[in-house]
């Protein structure tokens, strides 16, 4: 089952929910955190570091004896990143997606897969977590590529049989964030029950229920706001799987990088009881069909 | 002219809650919601539309599944996993497929179209602060630099006919793509950050970003009271890289009663919070060079 902890509205508690479900999974669990533009899974469920590695996206090189400058390139590129003109052919690798059609169209064969670095992935564990995470380098615009590569590094990780993955997403509706949920078998939406938190709950809630999973939300800061929030999970029917009440001192224990299952045994107890209800949705439905498209 | 835009890498720091009060206090000058994915600000300044338009960005793959041969071409040089078997043919993902036309010119059969793909909505609003250029992508839409570009040039087209000497931007989460945009042509970039081991780490790397496009950073820490350990920790950092703190503001819920309330928190009587905010934001206004408050602001 892989579990996708996603919100719309930044600052809900992906990070802590994602963490703390880690600390009560009862069976072998990848942690990853795909929030690769401010990855901060790692400050706290402090893995011990085991390997990294640089991760990278093609993008063209040109050999400029080979080049008869005939702009097939630049006629497909839809991104800018290759342009030609008269004799001079320059290369955006910055605005490059790495779809390689620039390759694959030049009839010169003059240019090859280059390296545009997007950022660095690392894994390791933290008791019996399998920990793993993407870290987008600084100026690098697009999350998507470095986050694909992470998800590769999490098939090869999971056993073929499935295994267990907690995604912590990053915040938004738009492609990053659907980029995080795609893969999935259940999306969990962080939210509070604020103005904030339930305009971009809706949002959410529009971007990933068309995706055909199952969707439920976890409500931080209970007890904050209006309610709202509540009222539109009941019209939708999206199951409201754990409440964690607002308490200045769960924020001040997170300020302190702890671990909110750590606190106190009652959290603990809601977090034990959100992963048994987890499981519950992600099962197989009634047809007998795996959810797991 | 001058633009700021208040970012914070962290989400949920309070940029827009900020954003909303300082356009309070600047009074009368433009602002701008460049948080295009999950905008808010328009929650609390509550926008009357003047102007609506439609944003299209890009193009995506349609297979017509009449003239598809089932050859697979397409699916084998898709580099996003884009394309999918179905039925005798191929189909498009079109949350996974990227525009980038290769399967179109590869297509031995012809059989893909390649329309223009209609991203979001861009409006220009009245509110009671002034103002507003703001935006919605639709929801699973590509966030786009594109979107935020335009809604820039659109707040600095609207201050040069008004003679405004602001424009007042709320940022995206992140280091990414919209951050990128939304920080290019700034005079001052504006952190907002907490006292979390989350918040300090978030703030490194948005303060790295903007050396990197050298853009000049100012800090405020909000929440200060919260971990203030963390919170020496954090002026640490920014004075042994010169970034100025604005301000330090208490962990206060009066925020998120002026937002169920559909007002900025400078509007409900004042408390150490909103004291220090307009204590912050003169500072702001200094470190943008934009000299004094001027008439409109001085009646609040």
């Amino acid at each position: 089952m892989i579990v996708a902890v996603a919100s719309g509205k930044g600052g809900t508690g992906k990070t802590t929910v994602t963490a703390s479900l880690a600390t009560v999974w009862d069976g072998p669990l990848v942690a990853v955190d795909l929030d690769v533009e401010e990855p901060n899974l790692h400050l706290f469920l402090q893995p011990a570091i085991s390997g990294s590695q640089t991760a990278h996206m093609p993008v063209p090189l040109v050999d400029e004896s080979r080049c008869t400058y005939c702009g097939a390139c630049s006629d497909l590129c839809q991104f800018k990143a290759i342009s030609v003109m008269g004799q001079l052919v320059l290369t955006f690798p910055e605005m490059c997606h790495g779809c390689g059609g620039c390759l694959a169209v030049c009839p010169e064969k003059a240019l090859s897969p280059g390296q545009r670095e997007l950022g660095e992935i690392s894994w390791g564990r933290v008791g019996q977590v399998v920990f793993l995470s993407g870290r987008l380098r600084i100026g690098e615009a697009m999350s998507p590529p470095l986050m694909r590569r992470v998800k590769a590094k999490l098939e090869q990780m999971l056993p073929a049989n499935g295994g267990d993955a907690i995604i912590d997403a990053p915040p938004g509706v738009s492609c990053p964030a659907v980029n995080a949920v795609i893969d999935s078998d259940v999306v969990l939406l962080v939210t509070e029950p604020t103005p904030f938190g339930f305009y971009d709950f809706q949002l959410a809630w529009e971007a990933f229920s068309p995706l055909g999973k199952p969707l439920a939300a976890v409500i931080n800061r209970a007890g904050l706001g209006h309610d709202a929030v509540y009222r539109f999970c009941r019209e939708k029917g999206l199951p409201i799987l754990a409440e964690i009440p607002y308490d200045r001192s769960i924020a001040e224990a997170y300020a302190r990088g702890r671990i909110i299952t750590e606190v106190s045994a009652g959290l603990r107890e809601n977090f034990i009881s959100l992963r048994d209800k987890l499981r519950d949705l992600a099962r197989p439905g009634p047809s007998g069909k795996a959810v797991h498209a | 002219m001058r633009e700021i835009i208040i970012i914070s890498g962290k989400g949920g720091t309070g940029k827009t809650s900020l954003t909303g009060a300082f356009a309070h206090l600047a009074g009368g000058q433009i602002i701008c919601d460049l948080d295009v994915d999950a905008p808010d600000l328009h929650l609390l300044l509550k926008p009357s539309r003047e102007r609506q338009e439609e944003f299209y960005s890009g193009h995506e793959a349609k297979i017509d599944p009449g003239k598809c041969d089932g050859c697979g071409v397409c699916a084998s040089l898709c580099q996003f996993g884009a394309i999918r078997e179905k039925g005798s043919g191929y189909a498009v993902d079109l949350l996974r497929c990227e525009g980038c036309k290769v399967c179109v010119a590869f297509c031995p059969a012809e059989a893909i179209g390649f329309p223009e793909k209609h991203c979001g909505q861009w409006y220009i609003s009245a509110t009671r602060f002034g103002p507003l250029v703001h935006a919605q992508l639709f929801p699973g839409a590509e966030n786009s630099g594109r979107l935020v570009m335009v809604l820039k040039q659109q707040a600095r087209e609207l201050a040069k006919a008004q003679g405004a000497d602001l424009v007042l931007c709320d940022g995206a989460p992140g280091i990414g793509c919209p951050v990128i945009s939304s920080l290019s042509g700034a005079h001052l970039a504006v952190a907002v950050t907490e006292p979390t081991p989350s918040g300090r780490h978030d703030l490194e790397r948005v303060a790295e970003l903007c050396g990197h496009f050298q853009i000049p950073l100012a800090v405020i820490i909000n929440k200060y009271d919260l971990n203030p350990e963390e919170t020496s920790r954090i002026a640490g950092f920014c004075r042994g890289r010169s970034y100025p703190v604005a301000g330090r503001l208490p962990h206060d819920l009066s925020v998120t009663e002026a937002m169920v309330q559909g007002l900025v928190v400078t509007e409900l009587p004042e408390t150490a919070f909103s004291l220090g905010l307009k204590r912050a934001w003169s500072r702001i206004r200094e470190l943008a060079g934009l000299g004094c408050q001027g008439q409109a602001a001085a009646s609040l």
